[in-house]
């Protein structure tokens, strides 16, 4: 019997990854072994440490291309991109889940979720100032299972990192500490669907499996050059992309999006809304592009469908909603539209607009929506936060700045000229129209000019309607939201208006090996 | 002189103005909008020493800067006039203080601050400076739509009763046709990248390229319907009597005499040159719209009973003569279509402005609400006359020599839709006549009377329904006499009645500015110069 080779490991192409993971072990044990009040800092600490640190030293690794782990992870351009884009959102979502003087009673999360909704029990903790801290361990394993799914090279990895980065949301789902019924309906919704998808992803996984006889992607893609009649790979792939579909929320696979966005705790929400889509967007293109790149017409119209049922269910039924969670998970369904308009954006020879595009939009809308869901969790009456379009009307006259920098945002979700929402958008069309698909660019602009009706009916509510005479009450943000609104909408203003170098990163950091 | 870069100044100076004004504490509304008149005095003054530095004799595009700014997508800041766009940022130097000083007692509905309005003014002059001086597609596509956002604040903000509908219908008209804009500013960068090698936005480098004349319609079309959106013409206008009603009398005068133009000056500068074939093979269709904007728009017009849609529909029907010069492929009716973008500016800007004057007495937008004011206000009467004259185009005031020329330059080319497009006249003539003669002639009476009066216990509140508040109707139990213009109305007044008859009795300084551009045009555009062109301006270009 031969002896059990180890895979090669590259620690340093790894450390990003060990980090994050590191923290989050050790997140655990301090949840074990801290008395529980220094609980809270030090856990924000470790998290903070843990995102930050693999921000940090993605951005050291970047120029990086090989593959390490006995293949099954290929540290690239693409990978590192968009792993740095992760940590970014994740240590800003930290920050969110950290604010501490928004809410009376001291956190948004639940203080002990094992407490059954309405019992007095939950009653007497709903306004004790104790606050969970497992959230931040959770959230740190959610952060590196999807770093670990855009630089996965290899099917069972992928689906490994699928449910690393999915288990700790749906428990995050389920903790809110307001409206606990609807938080937890969220997070069942989300575990249910959620495991569906992963269901259709392995099947698809063993079918394709069985029609190239691997799960390197590498390997995949010799066996399907040229298979675009092998039943078993084409369905293999239809149910991959099934199941990364539903995490991206693209229709007709979204239908948990408004569900879940409107239960979940606000910073939560904006963690999936924002950082979800990255990984899930990473996934897609590695798998598309690396496994299936010369077996484009095999993906090609299913993801072009794909993308005009997302665009068209996303502004359209966006028009019709009256809460603004709901309403930006409808707008996130439109992205996910344009995103795909991006990885149609495909051309296969060298140079590859399409990628570079997908991933400088994904950076550029994970961090306006961060921020605008910073903003949701302001503006608060007595059941929590007031995320009924009706409590807005007026707020420009209760608080400018609150108002002004959700103009901004929602600007930048409309893809107005000067914001980073306009580059995003640019990039993508762009690349699509340079592949000729250009009836779908079309498409994509007119349900643009679709979807910036329902923004703008928020900014024509905030600042041309009378204020509610019982209108909420604008929170004053402690310091790690404003931080976090600082940087996103600092962020938003300079990527549109000197995208210039980032651009010019994503384009360099648009290099796939496997 | 024209190494300094006066464009950059121009776009510069009221965007950082906007930004001082707003940043101003709320209580220093008086401070703001000094601020706003000197800030629009010195784009002004700008303007002008720009136009001294301007040598119409010289290179097509002048006082050309250029910067990169996204280097991957090949944009570049890149700014530069020719005739054309240095007479429509004449236009915006002159109309910007006039609106500041219309707009000197203006007051918000709610509880917003007016320093606002002042720093959305001229965060909305900076913008439309920018979208006349780029010379780069892609920056003039971003000017486009970020025009749209200090006008949607002014409209919103500080219009009428129903200024949230006016607004919102703006803006995304608006943005409909400025993202199937991009599209084709996308396809152009596509097919020059083909073609160059290299993807650029260079209008100089893109009016060389050689497109496939089934590419140039659809890339035609893109543009054609954000611009025919933008001009507006029928029927894709209906939210321009709105957006033109609802807004405060400021922001009626930019939208219809500065923002409307972006539509034709789009039309003249991007599709003729870079579409030629499309362009030729389309403009029946154009054409058609154009004259039926004429007619059907001047016979609305003859019907409204708001003073401010009346005036919005007279400026679609004066669009459809624009778009009829432009779409002629003559020298002359282009350059007359030219002249009149900025007679039209001017001609409607007073009488917009002068219209608010008479709101402001009556606080009622109604046309029935008003009759005999010539009596009390005989000046007031005068200019309403002498601007709708003008806009009627009257021999003597500056519309008729560009109306006249759109006429005779498109009538060899087009005889029956000019012969059509001549019947407008006599309903221009119809709208003004009857509009001057209910609200100034005859016994005078309606609010105005009203308010003269002493209350009679019964004394009816005026019809809401119009009542704007842009300035408090009189409080009923109290007296109040109905003044003529006051000094800071003259003032407001005087510039645009002086351009009137100046530019009526001595056009020929704008056409030798205009013509030589008009020319480069339309050579690119595929038609000979030397055949149609009128005899001035001999200036060769190149």
């Amino acid at each position: 019997m031969p002896p059990i080779e180890a895979p090669d490991l590259s620690f340093a192409a790894l450390a990003p990854l060990l980090l994050v993971f590191g923290a989050a072990c050790v997140g655990v044990l301090v949840e074990a072994f801290a008395p529980r009040a220094v609980r809270h800092p030090v856990q924000v600490g470790i998290a903070l440490v843990g995102t930050v640190g693999g921000f940090v030293t993605t951005l050291l690794l970047a120029g990086t291309g090989e593959v390490t782990a006995g293949g099954a992870l290929a540290v690239d351009g693409v990978a590192l991109f968009l792993q740095a884009t992760i940590t970014a959102l994740g240590a800003l979502s930290v920050l969110l889940f950290a604010e501490r003087s928004l809410d009376p009673a001291r956190s948004a999360f639940v203080a002990s979720a094992a407490v059954p909704a309405g019992s007095a029990r939950d009653v007497q903790l709903a306004v004790s100032e104790r606050v969970q801290t497992e959230v931040y361990p959770l959230v740190t394993f959610a952060v590196g299972g999807m770093m670990l799914f855009t630089s996965a090279n290899d099917l069972l990895l992928m689906f490994v990192a699928l449910e690393v980065l999915s288990l700790p949301l749906y428990l995050l789902c389920g903790m809110a500490r307001r409206r606990r019924l609807l938080s937890q309906e969220a997070a069942l919704k989300y575990f249910l669907l959620g495991a569906f998808a992963s269901a259709f992803f392995l099947y698809g996984l063993a079918l394709v499996y069985g029609a190239t006889g691997s799960v390197r992607l590498a390997v995949i893609r010799e066996g399907a050059t040229g298979a675009g009649n092998d039943l078993l790979l084409v369905l293999g792939l239809a149910l991959l992309v099934v199941g990364l579909m539903f995490k991206a929320s693209v229709a007709p696979f979204h239908v948990w999006t408004p569900d879940v966005y409107q239960g979940a705790p606000t910073p939560v929400t904006a963690f999936m809304a924002a950082a979800t889509k990255v990984a899930a967007f990473g996934a897609v293109l590695r798998l598309l592009y690396m496994a299936f790149g010369t077996a484009e017409e095999i993906w090609r119209p299913l993801v072009y469908a794909l993308a005009i049922a997302s665009m068209v269910v996303g502004a359209v039924l966006g028009l019709t909603q009256t809460d603004l969670k709901r309403l930006f998970a409808y707008s996130s369904i439109a992205h996910a539209g344009f995103l795909l308009t991006g990885v149609i954006g495909l051309s296969g020879d060298g140079e590859d607009p399409g990628l570079a595009a997908t991933m400088f939009y994904l950076l550029t809308y994970g961090l306006t929506t961060i921020g605008a869901f910073a903003l949701l969790t302001l503006v608060r009456d007595g059941s929590g936060e007031a995320t009924h379009l009706s409590r807005w009307a007026g707020l420009a006259q209760r608080s400018p700045l609150t108002a002004a920098l959700m103009t901004l945002f929602l600007l930048a979700l409309a893809g107005i000229p000067l914001t980073s929402g306009f580059t995003g958008k640019f990039a993508v069309f762009r690349a699509a129209i340079e592949t000729g698909a250009w009836p779908l660019a079309v498409v994509a602009l007119v349900t643009s000019a679709v979807a910036a009706f329902y923004y703008l009916r928020v900014v024509v509510l905030m600042y041309f309607s009378d204020p509610a005479p019982d209108g909420p009450t604008i929170g004053v943000p402690g310091s790690p939201t404003t931080a976090v609104l600082a940087v996103t909408a600092a962020a938003t203003l300079v990527l549109g208006i000197v995208p210039g170098s980032v651009l010019d990163l994503a384009q360099s950091a648009a290099v796939l090996v496997g | 002189m024209s190494d300094v870069p006066w464009l950059l100044a121009m776009i510069v100076v009221p965007a950082v103005g906007a930004g001082v004004v707003a940043a101003l504490p709320a209580a220093k509304a008086g401070l703001a909008r000094l601020l706003a008149l000197a800030v629009s005095l010195v784009v002004l003054v700008l303007a002008v020493l720009a136009a001294v530095a301007f040598d119409p004799g010289g290179p097509r595009f002048q006082l050309t800067s250029s910067a990169p700014w996204i280097p991957d997508f090949g944009v570049e800041f890149a700014l530069g006039v020719d005739g054309i766009a240095l007479v429509m940022l004449l236009l915006v130097g002159v109309l910007v203080p006039v609106v500041v000083g219309a707009s000197w007692h203006e007051t918000s509905t709610g509880k917003r601050s007016m320093r606002t309005f002042w720093a959305w003014l001229l965060a909305l002059e900076s913008t439309m400076v920018g979208v006349f001086a780029a010379t780069d597609v892609f920056l003039f596509y971003v000017f486009f739509e970020a025009m749209l956002v200090p006008m949607y604040f002014l409209i919103g903000g500080f219009g009428g009763p129903n200024r949230q509908y006016a607004a919102v219908k703006f803006f995304l008209y608006s943005l409909l046709g400025g993202l199937v804009m991009l599209a084709s500013v996308i396809g152009l960068y596509v097919v020059s990248n083909s073609q160059l090698g290299e993807g650029t936005f260079a209008f100089d480098a893109l009016r060389q390229l050689d497109i496939d004349p089934g590419v140039q319609k659809l890339l035609f079309a893109g543009f054609a319907l954000a611009f025919a959106i933008k001009a507006p013409l029928v029927p894709f206008h209906t939210w321009l009597p709105d957006a033109g009603a609802e807004a405060p009398i400021g922001g009626a005068v930019l939208l219809v005499g500065v923002l409307d133009k972006v539509g034709t000056f789009g039309f003249l500068r991007y599709c003729l040159p870079l579409f030629p074939d499309a362009s030729r093979e389309l403009a029946p269709w154009v054409l058609t719209l154009a004259v039926i904007g004429i007619l059907y728009a001047a016979l609305l017009a003859v019907g409204q009973t708001d003073l401010k849609r009346l005036v919005s529909y007279t400026s679609i029907a004066h669009f459809g003569f624009i778009a009829l010069g432009i779409f002629a492929f003559s020298t002359e009716a282009a350059t007359g279509a030219v002249l009149y973008m900025v007679n039209h500016g001017i001609a409607t800007g007073l009488l917009f402005v002068v219209v608010g004057m008479l709101i402001a007495r009556g606080g009622s937008r109604r046309i029935a609400d008003y009759g005999g004011v010539s009596s009390r206000a005989p000046l007031l009467a005068g200019v309403f006359l002498l601007a709708g004259l003008a806009s009627l185009a009257l021999p003597g005031t500056n519309s008729f020599v560009s109306e006249f020329l759109v006429l005779i330059g498109s009538f060899p080319n087009r005889p029956v839709f000019t012969v059509v497009a001549t019947v407008g006249i006599i309903l221009a003539a119809l709208y003004v006549l009857l509009v001057y003669q209910r609200t100034m002639h005859g016994p005078f009476r309606g609010v105005l009377a009203a308010a003269e009066e002493p209350p009679p216990p019964t004394a009816a509140r005026p019809d809401g329904g119009g009542a704007t508040a842009v300035l408090t109707a009189p409080a009923p139990g109290r007296t109040a006499p109905v003044r003529d213009l006051s000094p800071r109305e003259l003032a407001v007044v005087a510039p645009l009645v002086a351009l009137v008859l100046l530019l009526g009795f001595f056009p020929q300084p704008l056409i030798a500015l205009v013509e030589p551009a008009v020319q480069a045009t339309m050579s690119d555009a595929g038609v000979d110069p030397a055949g149609t062109s009128p005899a001035v301006g001999e200036e060769g270009t190149d």
